[in-house]
């Protein structure tokens, strides 16, 4: 099963070639769904990864012991179900259909966490505040 | 057989009234023709909750002690600007109004996270506001500064007051250009990635009654999920549009002023919008019965997504520089579906109007009718209509004399 998890990278992290451990070293698949790095700062990766047959505990210990921050992307993206109008403002902006309307009748959003990327343009765009994307 | 409103609103009280909503209007001609529909059915409900920037709301907030005549001074409701140029204490809140701190486009996109729109729901929602005012002061109105807190409860009439409304049919924005545009249409994708539209559709008030016979000055609506009632044609409203074999105008055409109590109403259907990149506005609930008061108006009523069409507007272009170039028409049909098809090319649609919220409008408007709390109304006077010859002009600009010229 892939999981979708957010990488934090500390400033000092940012040139090092840690996906590139996690795929050659551990054996994972690594997917990367989206980045912001900027020189400096602390960095921010969405990735997908998938076990098959590597070393997942390992790769979590390392990844802990570099200073890289892990945490389940489910957690960061939120709609607030009392805020959504169902507009459907958000629907044709969301690359991964995470947002999207089921039933063209009934013309009701439903957020489906699991497809979400946390790319934040739904934010941008909901003009009710109905998105939160949580940080750190 | 026809009926007249009196009749209607004798079965309406004695719980005999046929009331569905426009919606299931559709299928009950499918299901009876319309000669028995428009026997049986009385009234249809519309619907429809969308933003609309020329909402407004005005209320007293009772004198001070001592008196201060806010009337030409300077007053804020939660830091932002309201309209005083009254008497002492009227204030007209504007929806499109912000902070004067509000970064704005400064940084491009601004959030505008907080407006006049977001007044409006928090004051209907009981909440507290701080109430921010300076005057000049006058021998009769003394006081010069005040900022305490206030509520909907304090406040002796707190009215909702929308110039423009009901939007009769609208523009279906698109973006031709390379880079992405804040509009208040939303966000729009550079070479034409998405097709943003705002109307209810077959559940749109003045699209179930397109030359307006029956929605006229008094007719009584929902509002904000209250009561209200239109006072006379909106704003730019503009009957003589190009029109279909149905009636429907073909681009944005009539338009209602309404107004009704805040106090009765509620922050589910009065909602304070945010458009990244433009600005506040308020999204406001609005439905308005329809009487079938014959087989005519049976036919307006059953007008269903596929006869409504819009016009396809590039925003990058053509509505900023004010031209009346139209891409192509499409049906609201299409614009549901979730995709349309422009130059060969499949484009995502996305609403600013909910659909969801529209349905659930009209479906509130029955269940008052249904239950003897809501009457129809003869309306008191008729809106200008296609062949009146009233239209929305666009401004001429006139140098000013410089002053120096005015002797
Ligand atoms: S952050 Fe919003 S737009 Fe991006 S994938 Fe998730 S739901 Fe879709
Ligand atoms: S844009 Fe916001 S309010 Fe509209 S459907 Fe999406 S989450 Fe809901």
């Amino acid at each position: 099963m892939p999981k979708k998890l957010v990488l934090h990278f500390p400033p000092h992290l940012i040139d090092q070639p840690i996906t590139y451990r996690l795929i050659k070293d551990f054996g994972l698949v690594v997917n990367i769904l989206r980045a912001r790095i900027t020189p400096r700062e602390w960095g921010r990766m969405v990735v997908e990864l998938t076990e098959d047959g590597g070393r997942w505990q390992d790769a979590m210990d390392f990844l802990a012991e570099a200073g890289v921050g892990v945490e389940p992307l489910a957690r960061e993206v939120l709609r607030h179900e009392e805020r959504c109008i169902h507009c459907t403002a958000c629907v044709a902006p969301c690359p991964t259909k995470a947002l999207d309307v089921p039933d063209r009748y009934l013309m009701e959003v439903a957020f489906d966490q699991d497809r979400c990327i946390a790319c934040e343009i739904c934010q941008k765009v909901c003009p009710y505040q109905a998105m939160e994307i949580l940080f750190d | 057989m026809a009926k007249t409103i009196q009749e209607i609103n004798h079965k309406i009280k004695t719980g005999r009234a046929v009331v569905v909503t426009a919606e299931e209007i559709l299928e009950v001609v499918k299901a009876k023709g319309p000669k028995q529909a428009a026997a049986q059915v009385d009234v249809v409900t519309t619907g429809t909750f969308a933003p609309m920037c020329s909402s407004g709301a005005y209320v007293n907030l009772g004198h001070a002690q001592p008196r201060m005549k806010m009337g030409g001074g300077r007053v804020t409701l939660n830091d932002v600007p309201v309209y005083a140029g009254f008497a002492a204490v009227d204030l007209f809140i504007g929806a499109t109004a912000i902070p004067d701190d509000d970064p704005r486009n400064k940084v491009f996109p601004g959030a505008f996270p907080y407006g006049g729109g977001h007044v409006i729901e928090d004051l209907v929602a009981g909440k507290d506001l701080r109430l921010t005012a300076g005057a000049y002061g006058t021998d009769c109105y003394p006081r010069k500064a005040l900022d305490t807190l206030t509520r909907l409860a304090d406040m002796n009439e707190a009215v909702l007051f929308n110039m423009r409304n009901a939007y009769q049919n609208y523009n279906v924005a698109v973006n031709l250009s390379e880079r992405v545009l804040y509009t208040y249409m939303g966000v729009l994708q550079p070479r034409l990635r998405n097709a943003n539209y705002c109307t209810a559709g077959q559940l749109s008030p003045l699209l179930n009654d397109p030359l307006y016979r029956t929605i006229g000055v008094g007719t009584r609506i929902f509002l904000g999920g209250g009561v209200g009632y239109v006072v006379s044609q909106g704003t730019q409203h503009n009957p003589g549009v190009r029109r279909t074999e149905r009636g429907l105008p073909r681009v944005g055409s009539g338009t209602l002023a309404v107004t009704g109590d805040l106090k009765r109403m509620s922050p589910r259907w009065l909602r304070g919008a945010s458009f990244t990149g433009y600005g506040v506005t308020l999204t406001v609930g609005l439905g308005i019965p329809i009487p079938i008061l014959d087989e005519e108006m049976l036919y307006y009523t059953s007008v269903s997504d596929a006869d409504i069409v819009g016009p396809v507007v590039d925003y990058s272009e053509a509505y900023p520089h004010g031209k009346a170039e139209i891409l192509a028409e499409v049906t609201v049909a299409e614009l549901r579906s979730g995709e349309i098809t422009l130059n060969g090319k499949k484009v995502a649609t996305a609403g600013l109007s909910s659909y969801a919220r529209a349905r659930e409008v009209a479906q509130l408007l029955k269940d008052w009718i249904a239950a003897g709390e809501f009457l129809l109304d003869e309306p008191l006077d008729h809106l200008p209509g296609p062949e009146s010859g009233y239209a929305f002009k666009p401004l001429t600009e006139r140098p000013a004399a410089s002053s120096g010229d005015r002797g």
